[in-house]
């Protein structure tokens, strides 16, 4: 039973003083950013990076992944409470947990979103302890030809799963794949748009970007729209479900699981897209007299347990492959690369304590999370109403001092408000941002691999069709692309995502 | 006759033109680069597939800005951009000679200003606040490199 020797190697790696502390603070920390308007996990992880420069990478990982599903967490207590999803990811979970809010069953939607994200935890760790090793073999194999096949499938699922025009999401990738090549070139140490800047010979830092453009560039988003919170119960009560409860919405949570783990793995997926899809399913299944968008405990239930399976499972292509399926992921990439620790299925073998423990510290966090925060509700709830005004302020100041305290120069706060602006203006245009972040930390890779495959066939392009593998995984990303530009799929995608 | 009459989609335009600027600049740019072959790809190779793809989505979201409609793009808010983002450039110009502490202070309340709700009191104690806790916690605490109160005091 190695899948049990592994979970246990990691569990005793999570059960260290240190690490149990900050897979605690990082779920403290994220369930307050998901709770606090305009703040989000990525801007978070990138502002509290610095923070983490002297621990060890394992307990540096385990806290910057609690920030990330904690935010989730916190994110339903605002949708279900204000009606107003803290991240994107509880967009759904406010349609039914609100309207259940309003009947006065406030405490029973957040005990189902608590219950419904811990067992979605639980089996999604199990998912990754199953499927990560054997996943990391088969990329061990891989040669740069398939390696190149698999990052523009990685790219293409992720325009197929972007919200908005798919034109702009391929635009923006390449926009992302251009600025990750800009410094010194790695094979010939030629500058590259550099403009001779010496600032700019190590490339953009993703730091810089990340904090720019969900940082400041949000901030100013929100800054625009003058909204008020006000919270639906003042005082929650009931945080207990009954037997009934239980027995009504544990299908859909097992449903919202599957769904979620899957949608995980792919690119753009995630949590955002898992829980759509889920809701979508527990629609059509419900039997509930009661319809939904009118309070269904299951359209609560199903979306919050498929959000969190879906961001726990998206851990897997990053740990295995390197390839991140959203931006989150690919800042938790980012904290690796500054831990020296490269992300590719040689984390697996090289670094099996770092792996496990981390999948461990996932499943202590979610645990963490259910037995904290319900008795903490009311603390959350006085939190939701916190001045922007007041708050935005102190995030700006720590985007600032985040980003000097990477490397130490002032040129990188420069960089951060150019972003900043670079965000801001893409929100107007209505280019979204996570494809171009995806873009900008494949592009290197990308280049490299590609250089090397082409190398190795002596210039023949025909090396990517010829190599089964390759050939099948650049079929698959054809046929994604096909599918989405047919006319029919295309309008079903758009109201899919409209609603 | 005006340009806007024929721009039926602003955001696709507007858009389309950045991607294709920004893909020309790259080709531009990396045409200094040596090209190599496919069998040794050089610096500038993979930078101009880019800069031509960029090229091509920026032409095809302009041509469709003509035929397909859709909303204008929402007013711009200069004066909370200008203060989010000047007084962060501030601070990084300010950072090494005045230290934190005072870099700090005017960070927040000049970021500050942005909002609505701005009272200069409020903000006043906001800084103070912010810049003592980051003093203590990021410089002493965690030993982040900078300097509180910087040269230019003459302290």
């Amino acid at each position: 039973m190695e899948i049990l020797a592994n979970l246990s190697l990691g569990f005793s790696t999570a059960f260290s003083l240190a690490n149990l502390f900050y897979c605690f603070v990082g779920v403290v920390l994220g369930t307050l950013i998901g709770v606090l308007p305009g703040l989000g996990p990525v801007a978070t992880i990138a502002m509290l990076l610095p923070v983490t420069f002297s621990f060890q990478p394992v307990t540096a990982l385990i806290m910057l992944a609690g920030i990330f599903y904690g935010a989730q967490y916190g994110g339903s207590t605002t949708a279900i409470l204000v009606n107003l999803p803290g991240e994107a990811s509880s967009v759904i979970t406010a349609l039914d947990g609100h309207a259940m809010a309003k009947r006065g069953d406030a405490g029973k939607a957040l005990a189902t979103a608590a219950i419904g994200s811990f067992i979605a935890g639980t089996i999604a760790t199990f998912l990754i302890a199953l499927f990560a090793p054997p996943l990391a073999d088969m990329a061990l194999k891989f040669g740069p030809a398939e390696y190149f096949s698999l990052l523009v499938l990685g790219l293409v699922v992720s325009i197929v799963l972007a919200h908005g025009s798919l034109l702009h999401a391929l635009g923006m990738i390449f926009l992302g794949l251009l600025l990750g090549i800009i410094g010194t070139d790695v094979n010939s140490g030629a500058e590259r748009f550099t403009f001779g800047q010496p600032w700019l010979a190590d490339g953009v830092n993703f730091v810089v970007l990340a904090m720019g453009m969900y940082g400041l560039g949000e901030i100013i988003n929100n800054l625009e729209k003058k909204e008020t919170r006000d919270v639906m119960a003042k005082k929650v009560s009931g945080l207990r479900l009954s037997w009934a409860d239980f027995k009504q919405i544990l299908a859909p949570i097992m449903r919202g699981t599957v769904v979620g783990s899957f949608l995980g793995i792919l690119p753009g997926g995630g949590a955002v897209l898992s829980s759509f899809a889920s809701y979508a399913v527990e629609k059509k299944l419900s039997k509930n007299p009661i319809p939904f968008g009118e309070g269904a405990i299951e359209g609560v239930a199903g979306p919050e347990s498929a959000n969190n399976a879906g961001s726990q499972t998206s851990f897997i292509p990053m740990l295995t492959l390197g390839i991140p399926s959203n931006p989150t992921m690919a800042i938790m990439i980012g904290a690796m690369m500054i831990h020296s620790i490269q992300p590719g299925p040689a984390v697996l073998t090289e670094q099996p304590a770092l792996f496990w423990g981390l999948i461990a510290s996932m499943w202590i966090g979610n645990f963490f999370l259910i037995v904290l925060n319900l008795p903490m509700i009311g603390l959350w709830v006085r939190l939701i109403t916190a001045p922007y005004h007041l708050m935005f302020p102190v995030i700006i100041v720590f985007c600032a001092i985040g980003v000097i305290s990477i490397n130490n120069t002032e040129w990188d706060v420069f960089m951060m408000a150019f972003f900043g602006f670079a965000g801001y203006l893409f929100s107007k245009l209505e280019c979204e941002p996570a494809p171009m972040l995806l873009g900008f930390i494949l592009g290197p890779m990308m280049e490299e691999h590609l250089r090397r495959a082409l190398l190795m066939s002596s210039g023949d392009f025909s090396v990517f069709v010829t190599r089964p593998l390759s050939a099948t995984l650049l079929a698959v990303s054809l046929v994604a692309m096909v599918v989405v530009l047919l006319p029919a799929i295309s309008k079903k995608r758009e109201e899919t995502f409209k609603e | 006759m005006h340009m806007g009459s024929f721009i039926k989609h602003p955001k696709d335009f507007y858009a389309g033109l950045m991607y294709a600027l920004i893909g020309i600049g790259a080709i531009v740019i990396a045409s200094g680069y040596n090209m190599g072959s496919s069998v040794r790809m050089g610096p500038g190779y993979f930078p101009t597939v880019l800069g031509g793809l960029l090229v091509l989505v920026g032409s095809i979201s302009i041509i469709r800005s003509f035929t397909h409609s859709g909303e204008a793009i929402q007013r711009f808010y200069w004066k909370e951009i200008f203060l989010v983002l000047g007084s962060v450039v501030l601070f990084g110009l300010l950072v090494r000679g005045l230290g934190l502490a005072l870099s700090l202070i005017l960070l927040v309340v000049a970021s500050a200003w942005a909002s609505d709700k701005f009272r200069l009191r409020t903000a006043l104690i906001l800084a103070v606040v912010t810049s003592a806790f980051s003093a203590l916690v990021f410089v002493k605490g965690l030993g982040l490199p900078f300097v509180i109160f910087g040269p230019w005091l003459g302290l």
